[in-house]
């Protein structure tokens, strides 16, 4: 059963035709060309599919495209202006914080995500006093981005990235 | 995936008017469990309501100092919210120890507690299971029973061809902490409002494992309210998991204490939300030794049923519960002096 949504992706308004049954994430890929969030395990396990989604983190294979008819979306595509490197990119460039490279549009929306979490003041599972400041500490950053595998395991490149990023 | 139709009402009241009007409708929020569902084959509806922006976003003080979660507030955002955080840190702990950031953000409080088993055979259209197509039996007797209940169960190896056999486990953090709270649903239905004390949303397996709640179809929950705690009410949560994040509950403690009053609600071991109320009984107003919380966690634990299996079983909950109960009342009660 099709319906009809809007959907701005990196500062573009599209208009399509889904069927009920299409992910975001399908949406985008399939129907818009925008390979940037990449589908991994397409249950929600691997975070290479995470974007901004009305300004937060989220995962787009676990979400259906017709209930986000209007909803704003930054993948890691549109981060920075044409040409340009958003800080986190660049931050994992200068870290040599991947290998393969395929999970990494997916971890760099999440540090995205996490560094603005962090300026927030939400705490997460390793934070020792759920009222007081966070540290982005090695001990947060892994905490906080492990919804992102990465089967390289680049982890010990990317976690320096994400803390040189948040200086 | 089986084609279905969508819907997206107006109002709260037309969504659960849409729901109840068609026997294979659900009510679709944050979608972490149900678009899974969705993919899996689990779940089959022919109409999907989408209720994610019909119910408030927001946490709001109640007249008698507690606090109303909306139940579409997100479980990162009731995590990161102040007064959750200085009055229920129980409940931010919970919340935070569950899933990931991206899940969180999409979560809701309406939607957490009723997310569905992650028994493997449950997930697996191709086993038996009696809690996805009643009648067909329980492919986890004998199987793969490490996440598996150890309370609430009727024997060690109960019959699996039994309808009614059911051995999994409710996967929720956060209805750990809600039950430990006494917090209170406030669930909308064709034939009006009710309010559902937490401890009683979630049931056992019954006769009907199907149902994991008392809800009847196309009753929706509105919002979550959580009691005022006496003054110096202090509280947290414990998990015990196979990774150091990202993986669910081999066993998880909720605990409060309140003067002589102690509450603790176990994770991990049954059908529902535990509230270890016996064990909360022999502690009332006694002084929390180690051998006090053993003896009392040895009562509660009297009727569990180890579930033998592949890799040796869930038999070490039993004892890894009784320690868990045991080092988060210590952790509480050593905060307090």
């Amino acid at each position: 059963m099709d319906a009809e949504i809007s959907l701005h992706v990196d500062g573009e308004e599209h208009r399509l035709t889904v069927d009920t049954r299409t992910s975001l994430l399908d949406a985008l890929r399939e129907r818009l060309g925008n390979t940037s969030p990449k589908k991994g395990c397409d249950h929600g396990q691997c975070g290479a599919c995470t974007v901004l989604l009305d300004g937060q983190r989220q995962l787009i294979c676990l979400a259906l495209a017709v209930a986000h008819d209007g909803a704003e979306i930054v993948t890691a595509d549109g981060l920075a202006p044409a040409g340009e490197l958003h800080p986190v990119q660049q931050a994992f460039i200068d870290a040599d914080a991947f290998q393969c490279g395929y999970c990494t549009p997916g971890q760099v929306c999440s540090a995205v995500g996490v560094l603005d979490e962090v300026e927030r003041g939400w705490p997460s599972h390793v934070t020792t006093d759920l009222t007081g400041d966070v540290e982005l500490s090695a001990e947060e950053v892994a905490e906080r981005m492990s919804g992102n595998l990465c089967r390289c395991a680049a982890y010990v490149n990317i976690v320096p990235a994400v803390q040189a990023a948040g200086q | 995936m089986k084609p279905f139709a969508f819907a997206k009402p107006g109002d709260v009241a037309e969504a659960v008017r849409t729901v109840a009007a068609e026997p294979a409708a659900v009510f679709l929020a944050g979608g972490t469990n149900l678009v899974d569902h969705l993919k899996l084959g689990v779940a089959r509806p022919d109409l999907v309501v989408d209720v994610r922006t019909l119910t408030s976003r927001e946490v709001t003080d109640l007249p008698d100092g507690g606090l109303r979660l909306g139940a579409a507030s997100t479980n990162s955002e009731v995590a990161a919210d102040r007064r959750v955080r200085e009055r229920y840190p129980v409940l931010a702990a919970a919340l935070l120890a569950g899933a990931t950031g991206q899940l969180r953000n999409a979560a809701t409080t309406g939607g957490n507690p009723l997310q569905r088993t992650r028994c493997v055979y449950f997930q697996d259209v191709t086993t038996p299971c009696n809690k996805r197509e009643p009648g067909s039996g329980c492919s986890a007797v004998g199987g793969y029973t490490r996440y598996h209940a150890v309370l609430g169960v009727p024997a060690a190896l109960p019959d699996p061809t039994d309808p009614a056999t059911c051995i999994a486990t409710h996967p929720s953090d956060m209805a750990v902490a809600l039950a430990v709270l006494d917090a209170q649903v406030q669930v909308l239905g064709p034939t009006g409002e009710r309010t559902i004390p937490f401890a009683e949303l979630h049931r056992l397996p019954g006769d009907d494992p199907s149902r994991d709640t008392v809800l009847e179809h196309g009753e929706l929950i509105t919002a979550i309210d959580l009691p005022a705690l006496p003054e110096g009410a202090r509280s947290t949560y414990r998990k015990v998991r196979d990774r150091a994040s990202y993986a669910f509950a081999l066993v998880s403690v909720a605990a409060v204490l309140a003067g002589d009053d102690v509450r603790i609600a176990l994770g991990g071991v049954a059908h529902k939300p535990w509230r270890a109320s016996r064990a909360e009984g022999l502690l009332r107003g006694r002084e929390l030794t180690d051998s006090a919380v053993r003896a009392a966690m040895d009562a509660e634990l009297a009727a569990a049923q180890p579930q033998p299996g592949a890799g040796g079983g869930n038999g070490f909950k039993i004892p890894l519960v009784a320690r868990t109960v045991a080092a988060t009342l210590r952790e509480l009660t050593e905060a307090t002096r």
